[in-house]
Protein backbone atom coordinates (compact mmCIF):
# COMPACT_ATOMS: atom_id res chain seq x y z
CA UNK A 1 0.00 0.00 0.00
CA UNK A 2 1.38 3.30 -0.91
CA UNK A 3 2.18 6.05 1.96
CA UNK A 4 -1.08 8.56 0.67
CA UNK A 5 -2.05 9.85 4.24
CA UNK A 6 -0.10 10.44 7.25
CA UNK A 7 -1.78 7.97 10.40
CA UNK A 8 -2.22 11.20 12.52
CA UNK A 9 -3.85 12.98 9.47
CA UNK A 10 -0.71 15.34 9.91
CA UNK A 11 0.02 17.64 5.82
CA UNK A 12 3.60 15.75 5.13
CA UNK A 13 5.29 19.19 5.54
CA UNK A 14 3.21 19.37 8.65
CA UNK A 15 5.25 19.27 12.21
CA UNK A 16 4.04 17.56 15.21
CA UNK A 17 2.15 19.86 18.04
CA UNK A 18 5.32 21.68 19.55
CA UNK A 19 5.55 21.72 23.37
CA UNK A 20 8.70 24.29 24.47
CA UNK A 21 9.12 25.64 27.74
CA UNK A 22 12.37 26.70 29.54
CA UNK A 23 13.72 26.83 33.30
CA UNK A 24 12.24 23.33 33.82
CA UNK A 25 15.29 22.60 36.19
CA UNK A 26 15.14 25.72 38.34
CA UNK A 27 19.03 24.31 40.00
CA UNK A 28 20.77 24.97 36.63
CA UNK A 29 22.03 27.60 34.87
CA UNK A 30 19.56 27.09 32.03
CA UNK A 31 17.22 24.29 31.60
CA UNK A 32 14.44 23.71 28.85
CA UNK A 33 11.42 21.12 27.59
CA UNK A 34 11.00 20.42 24.37
CA UNK A 35 8.29 18.09 23.04
CA UNK A 36 7.04 17.43 19.34
CA UNK A 37 4.11 15.31 19.76
CA UNK A 38 4.83 12.57 22.04
CA UNK A 39 8.10 12.57 22.41
CA UNK A 40 9.12 14.48 25.29
CA UNK A 41 12.82 15.90 26.29
CA UNK A 42 14.18 18.17 28.98
CA UNK A 43 17.70 19.67 28.67
CA UNK A 44 19.76 21.25 31.46
CA UNK A 45 22.65 23.43 31.36
CA UNK A 46 25.62 23.84 34.04
CA UNK A 47 28.54 25.95 33.28
CA UNK A 48 30.51 27.07 32.07
CA UNK A 49 32.54 26.14 34.87
CA UNK A 50 36.13 24.60 35.92
CA UNK A 51 37.10 21.21 33.96
CA UNK A 52 37.78 18.01 35.81
CA UNK A 53 39.79 15.86 35.21
CA UNK A 54 42.33 18.46 34.31
CA UNK A 55 43.90 16.19 31.49
CA UNK A 56 40.80 17.02 29.44
CA UNK A 57 41.20 20.66 29.75
CA UNK A 58 41.80 22.50 26.86
CA UNK A 59 43.87 26.55 27.10
CA UNK A 60 42.65 28.08 24.33
CA UNK A 61 39.34 27.04 24.28
CA UNK A 62 36.44 25.24 26.37
CA UNK A 63 34.88 22.43 25.58
CA UNK A 64 31.16 21.56 25.29
CA UNK A 65 29.96 17.91 27.34
CA UNK A 66 26.45 15.87 26.60
CA UNK A 67 24.87 13.39 28.04
CA UNK A 68 22.13 12.13 25.85
CA UNK A 69 19.80 9.76 28.58
CA UNK A 70 16.90 7.85 27.25
CA UNK A 71 14.60 7.27 30.21
CA UNK A 72 13.76 3.34 31.03
CA UNK A 73 10.40 3.47 31.12
CA UNK A 74 10.64 6.07 27.72
CA UNK A 75 10.43 3.70 25.65
CA UNK A 76 7.43 0.65 24.75
CA UNK A 77 9.87 -2.19 26.42
CA UNK A 78 12.17 -1.09 29.39
CA UNK A 79 15.44 0.78 27.78
CA UNK A 80 18.28 -0.46 30.61
CA UNK A 81 19.62 2.68 32.23
CA UNK A 82 23.05 4.20 31.73
CA UNK A 83 24.89 4.40 28.69
CA UNK A 84 24.79 2.58 25.43
CA UNK A 85 26.45 2.55 22.42
CA UNK A 86 23.29 3.86 20.70
CA UNK A 87 22.93 7.09 23.73
CA UNK A 88 27.32 7.77 23.68
CA UNK A 89 26.70 8.33 19.62
CA UNK A 90 23.71 10.47 20.06
CA UNK A 91 25.66 12.47 22.76
CA UNK A 92 28.56 12.81 20.46
CA UNK A 93 26.29 14.09 17.43
CA UNK A 94 25.00 16.08 20.06
CA UNK A 95 28.25 18.00 21.02
CA UNK A 96 28.97 18.46 17.55
CA UNK A 97 25.23 19.99 16.83
CA UNK A 98 25.92 22.73 19.32
CA UNK A 99 29.01 23.07 19.64
CA UNK A 100 29.17 25.08 16.03
CA UNK A 101 27.12 27.64 17.23
CA UNK A 102 28.71 28.20 20.97
CA UNK A 103 31.77 30.50 21.37
CA UNK A 104 33.76 28.24 23.29
CA UNK A 105 37.08 30.32 22.52
CA UNK A 106 35.23 32.77 25.22
CA UNK A 107 35.67 29.67 27.94
CA UNK A 108 38.94 28.63 27.83
CA UNK A 109 39.51 25.49 30.34
CA UNK A 110 36.13 25.40 30.66
CA UNK A 111 33.49 22.78 30.58
CA UNK A 112 29.77 23.55 29.53
CA UNK A 113 27.48 20.17 30.56
CA UNK A 114 24.92 19.67 28.77
CA UNK A 115 22.21 16.69 30.12
CA UNK A 116 19.19 15.81 28.18
CA UNK A 117 16.78 13.15 29.78
CA UNK A 118 13.87 11.96 27.11
CA UNK A 119 11.05 11.31 29.09
CA UNK A 120 8.84 9.67 26.73
CA UNK A 121 9.84 8.48 23.45
CA UNK A 122 8.07 8.64 19.83
CA UNK A 123 10.64 8.93 17.35
CA UNK A 124 13.24 11.68 17.02
CA UNK A 125 14.13 11.74 20.32
CA UNK A 126 17.65 13.28 19.38
CA UNK A 127 16.12 16.09 17.95
CA UNK A 128 13.88 16.84 20.39
CA UNK A 129 16.95 16.58 22.71
CA UNK A 130 19.16 18.80 20.58
CA UNK A 131 16.02 21.70 20.53
CA UNK A 132 15.34 21.58 24.30
CA UNK A 133 19.36 21.63 24.48
CA UNK A 134 19.59 24.31 22.02
CA UNK A 135 17.18 26.65 24.36
CA UNK A 136 18.70 25.77 27.41
CA UNK A 137 22.15 27.24 26.37
CA UNK A 138 20.63 30.19 25.42
CA UNK A 139 18.37 29.95 28.75
CA UNK A 140 21.58 30.03 30.25
CA UNK A 141 22.88 33.10 29.05
CA UNK A 142 25.80 31.36 26.83
CA UNK A 143 26.74 33.58 23.82
CA UNK A 144 25.86 31.82 20.74
CA UNK A 145 26.51 33.06 17.13
CA UNK A 146 23.24 31.73 16.33
CA UNK A 147 20.39 29.28 17.31
CA UNK A 148 19.94 25.87 16.40
CA UNK A 149 16.97 23.58 15.42
CA UNK A 150 16.58 20.06 14.88
CA UNK A 151 13.85 17.78 12.76
CA UNK A 152 13.95 14.13 11.44
CA UNK A 153 13.00 14.13 8.31
CA UNK A 154 11.26 10.84 6.79
CA UNK A 155 10.93 9.11 3.87
CA UNK A 156 8.40 6.75 4.45
CA UNK A 157 7.65 4.95 1.10
CA UNK A 158 8.41 7.60 -1.42
CA UNK A 159 6.86 10.55 0.27
CA UNK A 160 8.95 13.18 2.17
CA UNK A 161 7.65 13.45 5.50
CA UNK A 162 8.55 16.05 7.89
CA UNK A 163 9.04 15.24 11.71
CA UNK A 164 8.32 11.65 11.24
CA UNK A 165 6.87 9.30 14.12
CA UNK A 166 7.34 6.16 15.66
CA UNK A 167 4.59 4.48 13.63
CA UNK A 168 6.06 5.83 10.24
CA UNK A 169 9.49 4.99 11.23
CA UNK A 170 7.95 1.01 11.43
CA UNK A 171 5.84 2.01 8.24
CA UNK A 172 7.88 -0.98 5.84
CA UNK A 173 5.90 -1.24 2.90
CA UNK A 174 6.99 0.21 -0.65
CA UNK A 175 10.26 2.12 0.02
CA UNK A 176 10.06 1.16 3.69
CA UNK A 177 11.09 4.13 5.97
CA UNK A 178 13.88 6.26 5.97
CA UNK A 179 14.90 8.63 8.70
CA UNK A 180 17.26 11.93 7.80
CA UNK A 181 17.49 13.87 11.12
CA UNK A 182 18.89 17.44 10.70
CA UNK A 183 19.98 20.17 12.52
CA UNK A 184 20.40 23.60 10.96
CA UNK A 185 21.29 26.71 12.00
CA UNK A 186 19.04 29.87 12.46
CA UNK A 187 20.26 32.49 10.15
CA UNK A 188 23.26 31.27 8.52
CA UNK A 189 21.33 27.90 7.21
CA UNK A 190 24.28 25.95 7.76
CA UNK A 191 24.13 21.90 8.95
CA UNK A 192 25.47 21.08 11.83
CA UNK A 193 24.56 18.01 12.85
CA UNK A 194 22.96 15.34 9.54
CA UNK A 195 22.53 11.05 9.77
CA UNK A 196 20.51 9.29 7.67
CA UNK A 197 19.07 5.31 8.37
CA UNK A 198 17.52 4.13 5.29
CA UNK A 199 18.01 5.21 1.65
CA UNK A 200 17.45 7.62 -0.46
CA UNK A 201 17.82 8.48 -4.41
CA UNK A 202 20.17 11.16 -4.51
CA UNK A 203 17.67 12.67 -6.83
CA UNK A 204 15.77 13.24 -4.10
CA UNK A 205 17.85 14.50 -1.35
CA UNK A 206 17.55 18.12 -1.83
CA UNK A 207 13.72 17.58 -1.30
CA UNK A 208 14.52 16.58 2.32
CA UNK A 209 16.96 19.60 2.80
CA UNK A 210 14.25 21.90 1.57
CA UNK A 211 11.82 20.40 3.86
CA UNK A 212 14.20 20.45 7.04
CA UNK A 213 14.80 24.02 6.48
CA UNK A 214 11.44 25.04 6.23
CA UNK A 215 10.69 22.95 9.44
CA UNK A 216 13.49 24.18 11.49
CA UNK A 217 12.52 27.98 10.67
CA UNK A 218 9.29 27.25 12.24
CA UNK A 219 10.75 25.33 15.05
CA UNK A 220 13.10 28.29 15.53
CA UNK A 221 10.10 30.67 15.85
CA UNK A 222 8.78 28.54 18.39
CA UNK A 223 11.86 28.08 19.98
CA UNK A 224 12.33 32.15 20.28
CA UNK A 225 8.85 32.86 21.77
CA UNK A 226 9.54 30.04 24.86
CA UNK A 227 12.55 31.92 25.34
CA UNK A 228 11.15 34.93 25.69
CA UNK A 229 9.08 33.50 28.39
CA UNK A 230 6.13 31.95 26.74
CA UNK A 231 4.70 28.36 27.40
CA UNK A 232 4.11 26.74 24.64
CA UNK A 233 1.64 23.35 24.43
CA UNK A 234 0.59 23.36 20.46
CA UNK A 235 -1.44 20.00 22.32
CA UNK A 236 -3.79 21.84 24.44
CA UNK A 237 -3.92 24.97 21.66
CA UNK A 238 -5.43 22.60 19.15
CA UNK A 239 -8.10 21.24 21.67
CA UNK A 240 -9.65 24.14 21.85
CA UNK B 1 28.01 18.18 51.66
CA UNK B 2 29.41 21.70 50.66
CA UNK B 3 27.60 23.74 53.16
CA UNK B 4 29.63 26.82 54.40
CA UNK B 5 29.87 26.56 58.15
CA UNK B 6 27.81 29.75 59.01
CA UNK B 7 24.72 28.71 57.52
CA UNK B 8 24.96 25.43 59.13
CA UNK B 9 25.17 27.73 62.37
CA UNK B 10 22.58 29.98 61.25
CA UNK B 11 19.87 26.90 60.55
CA UNK B 12 20.94 25.10 63.88
CA UNK B 13 20.25 28.51 65.69
CA UNK B 14 16.97 29.06 64.26
CA UNK B 15 15.87 25.17 64.72
CA UNK B 16 16.88 26.41 68.35
CA UNK B 17 13.72 28.77 68.51
CA UNK B 18 11.77 26.31 65.94
CA UNK B 19 12.32 28.54 63.26
CA UNK B 20 13.69 27.99 59.75
CA UNK B 21 15.18 30.19 56.86
CA UNK B 22 12.47 29.96 54.59
CA UNK B 23 9.72 30.89 57.57
CA UNK B 24 8.75 27.32 58.00
CA UNK B 25 7.66 25.45 61.18
CA UNK B 26 9.80 22.38 61.89
CA UNK B 27 7.51 19.95 60.51
CA UNK B 28 5.93 21.47 57.69
CA UNK B 29 6.38 20.43 54.46
CA UNK B 30 6.64 22.95 51.22
CA UNK B 31 4.18 22.63 48.33
CA UNK B 32 3.17 18.67 47.10
CA UNK B 33 2.46 18.06 43.73
CA UNK B 34 1.32 15.13 42.26
CA UNK B 35 0.77 14.31 38.49
CA UNK B 36 0.38 11.35 36.66
CA UNK B 37 1.19 9.70 33.38
CA UNK B 38 4.10 11.47 32.46
CA UNK B 39 5.47 8.58 30.33
CA UNK B 40 2.34 7.07 28.26
CA UNK B 41 5.02 4.24 27.46
CA UNK B 42 5.04 3.10 30.82
CA UNK B 43 2.63 1.31 32.49
CA UNK B 44 2.72 3.61 34.89
CA UNK B 45 4.09 6.96 35.87
CA UNK B 46 4.42 9.56 38.40
CA UNK B 47 5.91 13.59 38.46
CA UNK B 48 6.27 14.72 42.55
CA UNK B 49 7.36 17.88 43.67
CA UNK B 50 7.73 18.75 46.88
CA UNK B 51 9.08 22.62 46.89
CA UNK B 52 11.73 22.76 44.19
CA UNK B 53 12.12 19.31 43.99
CA UNK B 54 11.03 17.35 41.54
CA UNK B 55 10.96 13.34 40.88
CA UNK B 56 9.72 11.07 38.16
CA UNK B 57 9.16 7.40 38.57
CA UNK B 58 7.78 5.07 35.92
CA UNK B 59 6.94 1.21 36.31
CA UNK B 60 7.93 -0.74 33.59
CA UNK B 61 6.31 -5.00 33.68
CA UNK B 62 7.99 -7.50 32.06
CA UNK B 63 8.27 -11.62 32.91
CA UNK B 64 11.02 -13.69 34.26
CA UNK B 65 11.45 -17.13 35.85
CA UNK B 66 10.64 -16.44 39.79
CA UNK B 67 13.65 -16.92 42.24
CA UNK B 68 13.62 -20.91 43.67
CA UNK B 69 12.16 -19.45 47.54
CA UNK B 70 9.42 -17.62 46.49
CA UNK B 71 8.69 -19.49 43.39
CA UNK B 72 5.17 -18.42 43.30
CA UNK B 73 5.94 -14.69 43.93
CA UNK B 74 6.33 -11.97 41.52
CA UNK B 75 9.29 -9.41 41.96
CA UNK B 76 10.20 -6.16 41.97
CA UNK B 77 13.34 -4.00 41.25
CA UNK B 78 13.66 -0.41 42.09
CA UNK B 79 16.43 1.92 40.87
CA UNK B 80 17.17 5.46 41.19
CA UNK B 81 19.34 8.34 39.79
CA UNK B 82 20.85 11.52 41.30
CA UNK B 83 22.40 12.00 37.69
CA UNK B 84 23.68 15.45 36.48
CA UNK B 85 20.68 16.90 34.82
CA UNK B 86 19.11 17.42 39.02
CA UNK B 87 22.36 19.79 40.56
CA UNK B 88 25.82 20.80 39.82
CA UNK B 89 27.00 18.41 42.68
CA UNK B 90 26.00 15.59 40.91
CA UNK B 91 28.21 13.47 38.62
CA UNK B 92 28.05 11.19 35.82
CA UNK B 93 28.59 7.33 36.26
CA UNK B 94 26.07 4.67 37.63
CA UNK B 95 24.13 5.59 40.60
CA UNK B 96 26.21 6.29 43.41
CA UNK B 97 25.43 5.49 47.26
CA UNK B 98 23.35 8.09 47.80
CA UNK B 99 20.85 7.62 45.23
CA UNK B 100 21.25 3.39 45.77
CA UNK B 101 20.33 3.92 49.52
CA UNK B 102 17.23 5.71 48.47
CA UNK B 103 16.39 3.29 46.06
CA UNK B 104 16.60 0.67 48.64
CA UNK B 105 14.04 2.80 51.74
CA UNK B 106 11.88 3.46 48.42
CA UNK B 107 11.93 -0.56 47.60
CA UNK B 108 11.53 -1.83 51.47
CA UNK B 109 8.86 0.85 52.17
CA UNK B 110 6.72 -0.35 49.43
CA UNK B 111 7.77 -4.14 49.81
CA UNK B 112 7.34 -4.59 53.44
CA UNK B 113 4.18 -2.94 53.60
CA UNK B 114 2.35 -5.56 51.94
CA UNK B 115 1.38 -3.11 49.39
CA UNK B 116 1.63 -5.83 46.77
CA UNK B 117 0.01 -8.95 46.45
CA UNK B 118 3.51 -10.99 45.32
CA UNK B 119 1.29 -14.27 44.82
CA UNK B 120 -1.02 -12.56 42.37
CA UNK B 121 1.73 -11.56 39.74
CA UNK B 122 2.61 -15.40 39.36
CA UNK B 123 1.54 -16.74 36.12
CA UNK B 124 2.57 -20.10 35.99
CA UNK B 125 4.40 -21.50 39.43
CA UNK B 126 7.93 -22.10 39.11
CA UNK B 127 8.15 -21.39 35.78
CA UNK B 128 7.00 -17.53 35.04
CA UNK B 129 6.19 -14.56 37.28
CA UNK B 130 5.91 -10.72 36.60
CA UNK B 131 8.50 -8.68 37.83
CA UNK B 132 8.16 -4.78 38.03
CA UNK B 133 10.50 -2.12 37.17
CA UNK B 134 10.18 0.92 39.13
CA UNK B 135 12.97 3.58 37.77
CA UNK B 136 13.34 6.96 39.90
CA UNK B 137 14.80 10.09 37.89
CA UNK B 138 15.48 12.99 39.93
CA UNK B 139 15.34 16.52 37.46
CA UNK B 140 15.89 18.92 40.22
CA UNK B 141 16.81 18.15 43.92
CA UNK B 142 15.87 20.82 46.28
CA UNK B 143 16.40 18.25 49.33
CA UNK B 144 14.17 15.48 50.28
CA UNK B 145 14.20 13.59 47.01
CA UNK B 146 14.12 10.55 49.31
CA UNK B 147 10.10 11.28 50.55
CA UNK B 148 9.59 12.67 46.90
CA UNK B 149 10.90 9.43 45.32
CA UNK B 150 8.65 7.43 47.88
CA UNK B 151 5.81 8.76 47.17
CA UNK B 152 6.65 9.10 42.87
CA UNK B 153 7.63 5.35 43.17
CA UNK B 154 3.86 4.68 45.22
CA UNK B 155 1.66 6.51 42.91
CA UNK B 156 3.17 4.89 39.83
CA UNK B 157 2.25 1.43 41.11
CA UNK B 158 -1.05 2.97 41.89
CA UNK B 159 -1.66 3.86 38.13
CA UNK B 160 0.24 1.06 36.62
CA UNK B 161 -1.94 -1.34 33.88
CA UNK B 162 -0.46 -4.78 32.89
CA UNK B 163 0.58 -5.00 29.30
CA UNK B 164 -1.20 -7.25 27.07
CA UNK B 165 0.39 -10.44 27.77
CA UNK B 166 0.13 -13.93 25.23
CA UNK B 167 0.71 -17.05 27.74
CA UNK B 168 1.18 -19.37 25.24
CA UNK B 169 4.02 -17.72 23.90
CA UNK B 170 5.47 -15.90 26.61
CA UNK B 171 5.37 -12.69 24.62
CA UNK B 172 3.93 -9.35 26.05
CA UNK B 173 2.78 -6.91 23.63
CA UNK B 174 4.12 -3.72 24.91
CA UNK B 175 2.50 -0.33 24.16
CA UNK B 176 -0.94 -2.07 24.64
CA UNK B 177 -2.88 -1.85 27.93
CA UNK B 178 -5.42 -4.14 29.43
CA UNK B 179 -7.38 -2.30 32.19
CA UNK B 180 -6.32 -4.52 34.66
CA UNK B 181 -4.60 -2.50 37.55
CA UNK B 182 -1.69 -4.35 39.79
CA UNK B 183 -2.73 -6.36 42.57
CA UNK B 184 -2.18 -4.10 45.17
CA UNK B 185 -3.61 -3.77 48.80
CA UNK B 186 -5.20 -1.10 51.17
CA UNK B 187 -1.93 -1.29 53.01
CA UNK B 188 -0.10 1.82 51.57
CA UNK B 189 2.55 3.26 53.30
CA UNK B 190 4.23 6.66 53.22
CA UNK B 191 6.98 7.49 53.58
CA UNK B 192 8.62 10.34 55.92
CA UNK B 193 12.25 11.45 56.72
CA UNK B 194 13.02 13.05 59.89
CA UNK B 195 15.79 15.05 60.07
CA UNK B 196 18.45 15.66 62.55
CA UNK B 197 20.21 19.27 62.81
CA UNK B 198 22.06 19.61 66.21
CA UNK B 199 19.71 19.00 68.66
CA UNK B 200 16.50 19.32 66.15
CA UNK B 201 14.34 17.50 64.15
CA UNK B 202 12.67 18.50 61.08
CA UNK B 203 11.05 17.17 57.84
CA UNK B 204 10.84 18.29 54.54
CA UNK B 205 14.68 20.15 54.62
CA UNK B 206 15.45 21.76 51.41
CA UNK B 207 18.90 21.77 49.86
CA UNK B 208 20.70 23.62 52.64
CA UNK B 209 18.70 22.04 55.38
CA UNK B 210 19.87 18.82 54.08
CA UNK B 211 23.52 19.58 53.69
CA UNK B 212 23.12 20.85 57.33
CA UNK B 213 21.64 17.67 58.74
CA UNK B 214 23.85 14.91 60.84
CA UNK B 215 21.39 11.92 60.52
CA UNK B 216 17.86 11.15 59.66
CA UNK B 217 15.17 8.43 60.01
CA UNK B 218 12.68 7.84 57.43
CA UNK B 219 9.55 5.83 58.47
CA UNK B 220 7.20 4.04 56.31
CA UNK B 221 4.12 4.59 57.99
CA UNK B 222 0.42 2.47 56.71
CA UNK B 223 -2.94 2.30 58.38
CA UNK B 224 -4.28 -0.78 57.40
CA UNK B 225 -6.81 -1.05 60.19
CA UNK B 226 -7.22 1.22 63.10
CA UNK B 227 -3.87 0.94 64.94
CA UNK B 228 -0.80 3.20 62.25
CA UNK B 229 2.10 0.82 61.78
CA UNK B 230 5.82 1.34 60.64
CA UNK B 231 6.63 -1.10 57.70
CA UNK B 232 10.05 0.24 56.81
CA UNK B 233 12.59 1.99 58.88
CA UNK B 234 16.29 3.44 58.16
CA UNK B 235 18.33 5.42 59.76
CA UNK B 236 20.80 7.68 57.46
CA UNK B 237 23.74 9.79 57.97
CA UNK B 238 26.81 8.95 60.65
CA UNK B 239 25.51 11.06 63.72
CA UNK B 240 23.35 8.43 66.75
CA UNK B 241 20.27 9.45 67.89
CA UNK B 242 19.24 9.23 71.49
CA UNK B 243 16.43 6.80 72.46
CA UNK B 244 14.17 9.97 73.45
CA UNK B 245 14.65 11.35 69.81
CA UNK B 246 13.38 8.02 68.55
CA UNK B 247 10.45 7.86 70.69
CA UNK B 248 9.52 11.61 69.58
CA UNK B 249 10.04 10.95 66.07
CA UNK B 250 7.45 7.93 66.14
CA UNK B 251 5.31 10.57 68.59
CA UNK B 252 5.51 13.25 65.84
CA UNK B 253 4.92 10.67 62.83
CA UNK B 254 1.77 9.70 64.27
CA UNK B 255 0.69 13.36 64.45
CA UNK B 256 2.43 14.46 61.03
CA UNK B 257 0.27 11.10 59.94
CA UNK B 258 -2.86 11.50 60.83
CA UNK B 259 -2.46 15.77 59.48
CA UNK B 260 -0.78 15.32 56.51
CA UNK B 261 -1.07 12.58 55.33
CA UNK B 262 -5.15 12.48 54.04
CA UNK B 263 -4.04 15.56 52.48
CA UNK B 264 -1.55 13.43 50.26
CA UNK B 265 -4.03 10.74 50.34
CA UNK B 266 -6.60 12.82 48.39
CA UNK B 267 -4.24 13.49 46.04
CA UNK B 268 -3.59 10.47 44.99
CA UNK B 269 -7.35 9.62 45.14
CA UNK B 270 -8.17 12.19 42.68
CA UNK B 271 -5.69 11.43 40.02
CA UNK B 272 -7.51 8.25 39.95
CA UNK B 273 -10.93 9.10 39.27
Amino acid sequence: MPYEKRADGREMNELRPIQAKVGVVPNADGSALFGAGKTIAIAAVYGPKPLHPAHMKKADTGIIRCEYNMLPFSVTERARPGPSRRSKEISMITENALAGVIDLKRFPGTVIDVQIMIVQADAGTRCAGINAAAMALAHAGIVMKEMISSVAIGKIDDKIATDITKEEEDYHDGEGPTDIPFTITSNSKEITHLQLDGYIQTHRFKESIEAAKIACEKLNEIQIRALKGEEIDENKEKEK
Amino acid sequence: MNLPTINKKRITELLKQDKRLDGRTPFQYRDIKIETNVSNKAEGSARVTIGKTEVIAGVKMATQTPYTDHDDEGTMTTSMELSPICGERYELGPPKINAIEIARVVDRGLRESGFIDWKKLCITPKEKVWSINIDIYCINDDGSALDASALAALVALKTARFPEYDKETDTINYGEFTDTPLPLTKNQALSMTFYKIGDSLILDPNREEEDASEARLTLAIAKPEKDRIISAMQKGGQTPMTADELIKIIEQSEKNYDEKFPEIEKKIKDLMK
